[in-house]
């Protein structure tokens, strides 16, 4: 692999870096907020579980961002994740809400309409709705998971130290599993751009394990999302992740878990065989936003708890984020195309 | 590394369970051991067998002393969640006020033996039943705290009913003192000895309006 298809890496690199740096507190914000766990070990089982979930189940979702509109020139996947690169930095600097995966959409359609690539409108319109669906499902998870801790609790009545005991270790867990459905939901969103251009070549390891490129790739994007997570996230975790802290632990526990279970299951391939085989609706793999989900399950634990916790200034900002961002990040895309044709005389498309 | 040590507190957990419900043992037993003592004192004097009560309050409030002390090093060194883990140390030194203020009373009648009147021996029992009442209902309530939160408010109220109680009995008593044909000094002597049984009932209170404060963040 040359320099250049290094250099062309690079803008999925820094895109991995601002997710790994902002929605690792979606993941350990109470955790590390609470001072339950180091910073550190924090960041290390994030880092790791990231790593593993991009590696072993990251495909699906960025199969689905290849079917909106594969980029098949890497100077082409260059502009499209720095489009969206450069989105989340302006939008989160001018204090909006703003998802990766909103914004990588945008640059894709972007892309789509400078190289005259059809954009597939189902599928367009089964990503748009997971936007929706989402924060949707995570907060009816949140809600049955609360439900049932209230259950259990009501019913077995263990000693409050317990408690905090089972709370501690379950949030070290709903982490865990967190970091996993970030790398293998959100990876999409880092390097699903450079799939179908990939400068890497599969290779086998002791005859045994097959590693394909779109692994490799996964594997960098990861790590540097792991590098987000270890340089970046624990300012945004005292800060942004202690937005959880108003509710108790045991009520964090549930919007975390809630989080990386939709995470997950927006990402999972076996599930979506598993439905697809009984022939019931499946579960788009589609990269959705981890902070959204956040916001969807504490919305869920609001409203079980009497509704006064919804906050619709939230709301309303993440309604204006799902047609901002895709735009912002499409008009950048484009204008970016054209200077990477123009200018530089790079193809960005075949 | 911390998955295992988050498994091996569950192991402490339980040995620091019984220790929480132990002091909290130990802080009913030194108030109802005052009881006695007072029951004796108002009765017979200083006698031995009162000095004996104070001897046993005297070992209770060390031995609630050293637990409360090897509670807060385990959890802080247990990593208990921190929020919580305040709101724990808060009651449980809160509470040893409770009992050092037992004990510090019982000291004042072994020291200072008050000449208690025949007259108002009745009222200054009374005074000491509504003070321990309202301790025995914070301990149960303190008690509810950590092991049926829903069941905290049950045991609250009864705590507010029993200072309320203890404080009209210390008004009747202190108007029925001064009321007296005794000197200043005794009257004076007489209506600290009210004063300190009251305040072990106002101490009860105080840490009851602390606790109401915890249950509502554990429950929030």
């Amino acid at each position: 692999m040359d320099l250049t298809a290094l250099f062309f890496l690079t803008s999925g690199l820094l895109l991995g870096w601002s997710l790994g740096a902002n929605d690792a507190a979606n993941v350990f914000g109470t955790a590390v907020g609470t001072r339950m766990i180091r910073f550190t070990t924090a960041a290390a089982i994030c880092s790791c579980f990231v790593i593993l979930g991009a590696v072993i189940s990251g495909a699906g979702a960025a199969g689905t961002l290849g079917e909106l509109g594969a980029i098949d020139a890497l100077p082409g996947s260059f502009i499209v994740a720095l489009s969206a690169a450069v989105t989340v930095y302006l939008m989160t600097k001018s204090g909006l809400p703003v998802s990766t995966t909103q914004a990588i959409v945008g640059a894709i359609l972007g892309w789509n309409l400078f190289s005259d690539n059809p954009t597939h409108s189902g599928l367009l319109l089964k990503i748009l709705s997971t936007w929706l669906v989402c924060p949707l499902l995570a907060a009816g998870i949140a809600i049955l998971l609360f439900w049932l801790v209230r259950f259990y609790l009501g019913i077995a009545k263990p000693h409050l130290l317990r408690i905090d005991a089972y709370t501690r270790l379950g949030l070290i867990l709903a982490g865990a599993l967190g970091a996993y459905g970030l790398g293998a939901n959100n990876i999409a969103n880092v390097m699903g751009v450079f799939v179908p251009s990939s400068p890497f070549t599969d290779f086998t390891i002791a005859g045994a394990i097959a590693i394909s490129s779109t692994q490799q790739l996964f594997l960098m994007g990861s790590i540097a999302i792991a590098v987000g997570v270890i340089t970046y996230s624990e300012r945004v975790m005292l800060t942004i992740g202690q937005g959880l802290l108003p509710l108790t632990p045991l009520a964090a526990w549930c919007a975390v878990t809630a989080h990386s279970i939709v995470l997950i299951l927006f990402a999972s391939r076996g599930l979506e065989h598993f439905l697809a085989s009984r022939g019931l609706p499946t579960i788009p793999l589609v990269p959705v936003s981890s902070s959204q989900a956040v916001v969807g399950a504490v919305i869920g634990i609001g409203l079980l708890k009497g509704g006064t916790a919804i906050r619709w200034r939230t709301l309303g900002g993440i309604g204006l984020g799902w047609i901002l961002t895709p735009l912002v990040a499409g008009v950048f895309s484009f204008i970016g195309l054209f200077f990477m044709q123009n200018v530089f005389d790079q193809p960005v498309f075949r | 590394m911390t998955i295992w040590r988050s498994l091996r507190l569950f192991k402490r957990t339980k040995a620091l369970e019984i220790d929480v419900d132990d002091y909290l043992d130990k802080l009913a037993q030194s108030a109802l051991a005052f009881q006695l003592a007072v029951q004796i004192y108002l009765h017979d004097g200083r006698t031995g067998e009162f000095e004996e009560k104070l001897q046993q309050v005297n070992e209770l409030e060390s031995s609630a002393d050293r637990l409360r002390r090897s509670i807060e090093a385990q959890l802080y060194s247990q990593m208990l969640i921190p929020d919580s883990r305040g709101d724990v140390l808060g009651l449980l030194e809160n509470l040893d006020s409770i009992v050092n203020v037992i004990e510090g009373t019982l000291w004042n009648f072994s020291i200072e033996t008050p000449d208690i009147p025949a007259d108002i021996r009745n009222d200054f029992q009374t005074l000491t039943d509504r003070a321990i009442l309202a301790v025995e209902a914070l301990v149960a309530a303190s008690r509810a705290f950590f092991r049926n939160i829903e069941l905290v408010p049950d045991h609250m109220h009864k705590v507010m009913f029993y200072e309320k109680e203890a404080d009209k009995v210390s008004t009747k008593l202190k108007r029925t003192i001064f009321a007296m044909d005794l000197p200043l000094s005794h009257k004076a002597h007489l209506r600290y000895f009210a004063e300190q049984i009251d305040n072990i009932a106002d101490r009860s209170e105080d840490v009851a309006d602390r606790l109401a404060i915890y249950t509502i963040k554990r429950k929030g």
